[in-house]
């Protein structure tokens, strides 16, 4: 027994993200019966995958990986995600908006319109078609005032929709998962995680990560403040000059509502000290879809968005 | 440039509603420059549109739409901040009475309180409610700010009169740390710099405090604890046993015992996302390699001496957070208590606190939001330390049957101040 020495404690900040990550990754797998992560492709969702791999190693990840896919993606994305997921050694689920649009669920915005809101219709069909009663998610507290509501479980009813008044109490690390049938939770392991923990922890784990988020030449314009990447899915409207500028992407979202931001960071160490000085918020400064109302993201949270 | 890691620390506020919680958070957010152009934007936005001046500061936290209609903060909202010397996890924890079950959902993973009181109201009966609370659930620490010093003409008496109050109530409780701060949210006195208005005041800002205070575990360690999460295969047919530890650290050669079957082993190996370790500090989700074969799962203690009690009746300390009264004989209840859940009986409710005398008084049942003593019996046997020895292996929460709700915090033993 050591009982003389002072007990060590997890105390760097990474060790207790990380470990407190893996603790809700393993409760909600053994509570829940039909788990899946929610894998958009992003830097989140790559630690989020990153963690899930090292929660259950030695063993294979045990539950799928669902991908939304509104079929306007960066190719880059795409890419990563085939690569991430083999390298897991996941099994991949992919649920599609052109389907929910083909169905006739959903109205078709055309080719340029935005399917951001879209996905969730998409996502709540495929919780129920595959009965997930939980998806992971790489939602932080850090991004926007309404996720800063949120638990780490969040009970979603029937409808798959959030009541931010009706929320369980989250005592302690007692995570509790129990859902009736229908119902499901959302989990987010890294819901304390900020930005700058989450690019600091790629950093140390040497990640592999989609080629846009580092600096590289594109042919951008600009629109409602954003710079956007021109190509399949974005267009230049009359009036609007196609430049050629060094960007990178700080989130990974729709091409059509995702910004780039002009940089030069193309390493994760240059990337990390543009985070720790940056004076507009990742969501404020890349995405279009955060913009249309004071609460657009509680609102969408109540609709069943990831 | 390398960016050093840093220790981190949780708090959470507490108090009355309309003292000014989340003002405060708002106003050393704003003054520590931790919000990004556009969320102040945001909030500037916000307050003009309900036309009550050019800012809010709750709005930095009160981010929901019914919140920021009805001025008041409904859940925790959890904010981060990071100074030169730590980084902060701030739960905003609401003051309404019937949002308690909120306020404990912040406060029971906080290293340290932040009480913020009215100068001109004194100690209302929620802020006492919130610091028993806060002191059951094992906080040690508290930073009071006495709020709102620029309406009572920043005066020495008045804050005075509020300290008086505070301190014999944090004496009973047993607060073993307290710093007590004039300071007006409103205007930033004494939040991230020392105010000119009180100059009768030499003590610390509301920052200073919050940066001086110790970060970590408040619980007197007896032994190291292990409640098997999930079982791991490996390569070559083994198993390891994955869990977070608490209490102490694990280290291989450890003697230890696998409960409740009080099965006797040591510990071969310790791994943490694969790569094999000597240790298992506090706070570590490893997985342990067990020298002798055991049948142990989910639902099973690790333990090192001194071990923890196997018990099926437990004497607990419960905060009561459901629609109908906790009784004996009421609603279908069960127990999860580290990784078991269980079927559990109310057995007797023992006594209710009375919030105003710190007493406990004879009851039948509790209400929502009241505090009490109970005996719970349990279907299957737990592994237990007492609450105050162990914030991991005391605690457990009761869960609805029917609707899986989260009705009740509980905690093994009672407080010392009971």
């Amino acid at each position: 027994m050591t009982t003389t020495l002072p007990t060590p404690h997890a105390t760097d900040h990474l060790d207790v993200l990380e470990s407190h990550a893996l603790f809700i990754l393993r409760e909600v797998v053994a509570e829940c019966e039909r788990p899946v992560l929610l894998f958009s492709g992003g830097k989140d969702s790559a630690v989020l995958l990153h963690l899930a791999a090292k929660a259950f190693a030695p063993q294979q990840l045990p539950f799928p990986v669902l991908h939304i896919d509104t079929g306007q993606n960066f190719a880059e994305v795409l890419d990563f995600r085939d690569r991430a997921v083999e390298a897991a050694g996941a099994r991949l689920v992919v649920a599609s908006v052109q389907d929910t649009i083909d169905q006739g669920k959903v109205a078709d915005p055309g080719h340029l319109g935005s399917r951001n809101r879209l996905q969730s219709v998409t996502l709540l069909e495929a919780i129920t078609t595959n009965s997930f009663d939980a998806a992971f998610g790489g939602a932080r507290r850090d991004e926007d005032k309404a996720r800063a509501k949120e638990r780490v479980l969040s009970f979603r009813d029937a409808f798959g929709q959030w009541d931010p008044r009706q929320q369980r109490p989250e005592l302690w690390q007692l995570y509790q998962g129990k859902v009736n049938p229908g119902e499901h939770v959302r989990a987010f392991p890294l819901s304390d995680w900020t930005e700058l923990d989450v690019w600091q922890y790629i950093g140390r784990e040497k990640m592999d990560l989609p080629s846009i988020y580092f600096a590289h030449q594109r042919d951008v314009v600009l629109r409602d403040g954003m710079w956007l990447a021109v190509g399949e899915f974005v267009e230049p409207r009359p009036g609007e000059d196609v430049v050629n500028k060094m960007v990178r992407f700080r989130t990974v979202g729709d091409a059509n509502c995702t910004g780039a931001v002009v940089s030069f960071a193309d390493t994760i160490e240059t990337i990390i000290e543009e985070v720790a000085i940056a004076n507009v918020s990742e969501r404020g400064a890349t995405r279009g879809d955060d913009k249309f109302s004071e609460t657009a993201m509680e609102d969408r949270k109540r609709e069943g968005y990831f | 440039m390398e960016l050093a890691t840093k220790d981190l620390l949780r708090l959470a506020t507490i108090g009355s509603v309309d003292d000014g919680k989340s003002t405060l958070i708002g106003r050393l957010l704003v003054d520590t420059r931790q919000l990004f152009d556009d969320q102040l934007d945001a909030v500037v936005a916000a307050s003009e549109k309900r036309g009550i001046g050019d800012l809010d500061l709750s709005f930095v936290t009160d981010g929901l739409r019914a919140e920021r209609e009805q001025g008041i903060t409904i859940d925790v909202a959890y904010r981060y901040a990071t100074t030169p010397t730590r980084k902060f996890i701030i739960a905003d924890c609401p003051g309404h009475v019937q949002y308690t079950r909120n306020m404990a959902t912040g406060a029971s993973t906080a290293d340290l309180a932040l009480a913020v009181l009215d100068v001109t109201s004194g100690l209302k009966e929620q802020t006492r409610r919130h610091l028993c609370i806060a002191a059951l659930l094992g906080v040690r620490s508290i930073v009071v700010a006495v709020n709102k010093m620029d309406t009572a003409a920043w005066s020495q008496v008045a804050f005075q009169r509020v300290v008086d109050q505070i301190e014999t109530l944090s004496r009973e409780l047993g607060f073993t740390s307290m710093v007590v701060i004039p300071v007006s949210a409103l205007l930033g006195d004494n939040v991230v710099t020392s105010s000119m208005n009180t100059p009768w005041y030499d003590g610390p800002t509301v920052l200073d405090a919050l940066e001086a205070s110790e970060a970590g575990s408040w619980e007197v360690a007896q032994g190291a604890r292990l409640p098997i999460q999930w079982v791991l295969r490996q390569p070559g047919g083994g198993r390891t046993y994955a869990g977070m530890v608490s209490g102490e650290a694990f280290r291989v050669g450890d003697k230890v015992t696998l409960l409740p079957a009080n099965v006797e082993t040591t510990i071969r190996a310790i791994n943490f996302g694969g790569e094999s370790r000597l240790e298992a500090v506090v706070g570590l989700a490893a997985d342990l390699d067990l020298s002798d074969e055991t049948d142990a799962g989910r639902g099973d203690l690790i333990a090192s001496a001194p071990l923890p009690t196997v018990t099926r009746e437990l004497e607990a300390t419960i905060c009561w957070f459901g629609e109908r009264p906790l009784s004996v004989g009421g609603q279908r209840l069960r127990l999860k208590h580290t990784t078991k859940s269980t079927p559990v009986r109310v057995q007797a409710i023992t006594g209710v606190i009375d919030i105003a005398s710190l007493s406990v008084n004879d009851a039948a049942s509790l209400a929502t939001n009241e505090i009490g003593l109970a005996t719970l019996l349990t279907a299957d046997a737990l592994v237990v330390d007492d609450y105050r020895e162990d914030r991991v292996t005391g605690s457990f929460v009761l869960i609805d049957e029917v609707t899986n709700a989260t009705v009740a915090a509980g905690m093994v033993g009672h407080a010392s101040f009971l």
